[in-house]
C-alpha cells in the first residue's frame, strides 16, 4: 500500500547504483505482468474446466490465498531493502499493494456474487455472527483507505507522516487476514500456520529492528577509544 | 464454465469412432498388464471392476446423479490428505484385498467376514442418495451396497446392543494423511442401534455399478443419507455393537461443532458457518438445505421429542 517517500530527490541526480529510470520502468513493468499471472492462470483453467468439482469454491479460495501471498511480499519490501540495500525495491511497493487490493476485491466479490448471489440480509448476517467473515471484512474495509490514498497528489495532501500512519494499519490487516484464514479452515491449520509463521518473521524482524534502533538512542555516546576527550563542563 | 457443444453443428465423423478391434486390444492389453504387475490392484485409485446384478431401489432419489468424475475426485478422506483431490491422488497404494471386516460386541454370534462374502452377503441395491457434506456442498451418487441391518442381523445383536460404533482402516504405509494428527486415528464413527438398523442405512460396496475406489470408502463403507457426509465411515475394518455411545472422530476432534448425531439440519448452524444452504456440485446457483437433508419422511420419528438443537 505504501507508496515511494514524498520527496524525490532532485532531477538529474539518483542514488548511487541505483537502477535507472529505464530500468526501473522495466522492473516495474515486469511485476505488473508477474501480479497478473494468477489471475490468468485460473481464468485460463475456469474456461478450459480444469478448477475441479467445485470451481466457485477453488476461485474463492484461489483469489483469497493471493491477497494473503502478495500482502506478505508487500510486507517483505522493507525487510529485503535492509538486508540487501536495494533501496530502490521501495518504488515497487505500491504497486504490489494495489494488487493486494486487487485479489482481495475479487475474493469479496466472489464471496458476494457465487456465494451469497447478494443476499444483502444474509450477507450482513453472516458479517456479525460468522468471527471469519467479520475479519475478513473487517480487513478488506481497512484496506479500502489505503488503496485510495494509494497516489502521489493523496500523499502530498496528507502530509508524508499522517499518510505514514494510515498506512501502519497494514500490519493489522496481515494479521486479520491470517486469522480469517485461519478460523475457516475445518482441521487442518497447516497451510494457515505457514502464513502466520511468515508474517510473524516479517513483523518480527520490524520489532526488533526498532528496539535496537531504540537501545542505541538511548545508550551513553561512548568517545572512541585511545582519544582523550575534554569534557566540556560548563562554568 | 459448462460450455454447452451443438451436437449437430459437430457431428461425430465415422473415421473418428474407434474400430472395436482396436478397443478390444487395448482391453487385452490391460487385461495383461492387470495379470502381469496386477496393476488393478496396485492402483485402486484409477481401476474399477464391475459389480454385478444390481437391484433398483424405491428409497433412490429422482435427481440427477453428480457426475461420476466429481465423484471419484472431490473427497474429504483424511487419511489420504485434507485436499478435496488428495484423495484420489494419494491413495494409489492402498490394497482393498485381502480385506476383511470384524463385526462383534454384544452379539450371539460375532464373525469376520471377507471382502468377497460381503459382495455376496446379500442383494446389491442401487440407492440413489443426496449427499451433504457439512462444509456446505452437495452430490447425488447412486451408491451400491445393501442395508447395514442385513450385516447385522447375522451376528445377532443382543437387546443390550444400544450403539454401533464404526472403525475404519489407518494403515501409516499406505496412507499419507496419518502421518498430520490433523483427527485421532484411526478415524471412528457411531450410531444409535435405531439409525443403524434404518432401512436408509446402508454398507455402499459400489457406486455407478463399479467397486468402490480407494478414495471413495473402498472396499466397503457406511452411507446415512440424512446425516453429514462425514457420518458415512469409509473403508471400514471393524464394526462393534455396544452398549455405551461410541466416541467418533470429528466430535473428539471439535465436540462443539460436530455432535454425536449430526443429523442434517438447515436450523443448526456450524458454529463458524451457516447450514441454511448447500452448493450441489455442477450447480451455478446454491439451493436451500432440507431437514434430514431431505429425508425427514424417513427418519424424523426416530428424534421425536428431542431437543435437536442440543443433539445436533
Amino acid at each position: 500500500m505504501r507508496a515511494a517517500a514524498p520527496t524525490a530527490p532532485p532531477p538529474g541526480r539518483r542514488p548511487p547504483h541505483g537502477p535507472s529510470a529505464l530500468q526501473l520502468a522495466a522492473a516495474k513493468s515486469a511485476l505488473f505482468l508477474i501480479c497478473l499471472l494468477p489471475l490468468g492462470w485460473y481464468l485460463n483453467r475456469l474456461l478450459n474446466d480444469q478448477l475441479g468439482a467445485n470451481p466457485i469454491e477453488a476461485i474463492t479460495r484461489a483469489s483469497g490465498e493471493w491477497t494473503l501471498r502478495l500482502l506478505l511480499v508487500t510486507l517483505a519490501i522493507t525487510p529485503l531493502r535492509r538486508l540487501t540495500g536495494w533501496h530502490w525495491l521501495i518504488r515497487l511497493r505500491r504497486m504490489l499493494g494495489l494488487f493486494v487490493f486487487f485479489y482481495a476485491s475479487l475474493h469479496l466479490a466472489t464471496y458476494l456474487w457465487l456465494d451469497q448471489f447478494f443476499d444483502w440480509a444474509a450477507i450482513g448476517k453472516d458479517i456479525l455472527k460468522r468471527p471469519f467473515i467479520t475479519v475478513g471484512f473487517a480487513a478488506y474495509l481497512l484496506l479500502v483507505p489505503l488503496a485510495l490514498s494509494s497516489h502521489n497528489a493523496v500523499i502530498r495532501w496528507l502530509g508524508g507522516r499522517r499518510w505514514q500512519a494510515l498506512h501502519r494499519s497494514i500490519y493489522a490487516i496481515a494479521v486479520l487476514g491470517v486469522v480469517h484464514f485461519w478460523w475457516l479452515v475445518k482441521r487442518d491449520i497447516t497451510e494457515p500456520l505457514i502464513y502466520a509463521l511468515i508474517l510473524a518473521a516479517l513483523l518480527g524482524a520490524r520489532a526488533w529492528w526498532r528496539e535496537q534502533e531504540r537501545r542505541r538512542q538511548l545508550a551513553p555516546r561512548r568517545p572512541p577509544a585511545g582519544k582523550t576527550v575534554i569534557p566540556i563542563v560548563p562554568r | 464454465m459448462l460450455i454447452r457443444i451443438n451436437q449437430d453443428a459437430h457431428p461425430i465423423a465415422p473415421s473418428e469412432i474407434t474400430p472395436e478391434s482396436l478397443y478390444r486390444g487395448r482391453r487385452n492389453f490391460i487385461r495383461a498388464a492387470g495379470l502381469g504387475a496386477a496393476a488393478l490392484a496396485v492402483s485402486p485409485a484409477f481401476a474399477a471392476a464391475k459389480l454385478g446384478a444390481i437391484q433398483k431401489s424405491p428409497l433412490s432419489s429422482t435427481e440427477a446423479p453428480t457426475a461420476l468424475k466429481s465423484v471419484i475426485s472431490y473427497n474429504n478422506f483424511y487419511e489420504f490428505g485434507t485436499g478435496k483431490e488428495d484423495p484420489a491422488r494419494n491413495a494409489g497404494r492402498f490394497k482393498t484385498r485381502p480385506w476383511t471386516v470384524r463385526v462383534d460386541g454384544l452379539c450371539a454370534k460375532p464373525r469376520t467376514f471377507a471382502i468377497d462374502d460381503l459382495l455376496k452377503l446379500a442383494p446389491l441395491e442401487e440407492r440413489i442418495y443426496r449427499m451433504r457434506c457439512v462444509e456446505g456442498w452437495s452430490m447425488v451418487i447412486p451408491w451400491n451396497g445393501f442395508p447395514l441391518a442385513s450385516l447385522l442381523k447375522q451376528v445377532e445383536p443382543l437387546g443390550s446392543a444400544k450403539f454401533v460404533e464404526f472403525v475404519t482402516a489407518a494403515d501409516r504405509a499406505t496412507m499419507p494423511g496419518l502421518a498430520l494428527p490433523v483427527l485421532d486415528w484411526p478415524y471412528t464413527e457411531g450410531l444409535r442401534i435405531d439409525e443403524a438398523m434404518h432401512p436408509l442405512t446402508i454398507l455402499a460396496l459400489g457406486l455407478y455399478g463399479e467397486e468402490l475406489l480407494a478414495q471413495n470408502g473402498a472396499p466397503l463403507r457406511l452411507v446415512v443419507p440424512w446425516k453429514y457426509g462425514f457420518k458415512g465411515a469409509k473403508s471400514l475394518v471393524s464394526i462393534r455393537l455396544t452398549d455405551k455411545q461410541p466416541a467418533t472422530a470429528w466430535n473428539i476432534a471439535a465436540p462443539n461443532e460436530y455432535g454425536f448425531y449430526s443429523n442434517v439440519n438447515p436450523e443448526v448452524d456450524h458454529p463458524r458457518w451457516s447450514q441454511a444452504s448447500e452448493r450441489r456440485i455442477g450447480e451455478f446457483t446454491k439451493r436451500k438445505t432440507l431437514p434430514f437433508n431431505g429425508y425427514a419422511d424417513h427418519v424424523a420419528r426416530l428424534y421425536a421429542g428431542m431437543d435437536l438443537r442440543k443433539f445436533y
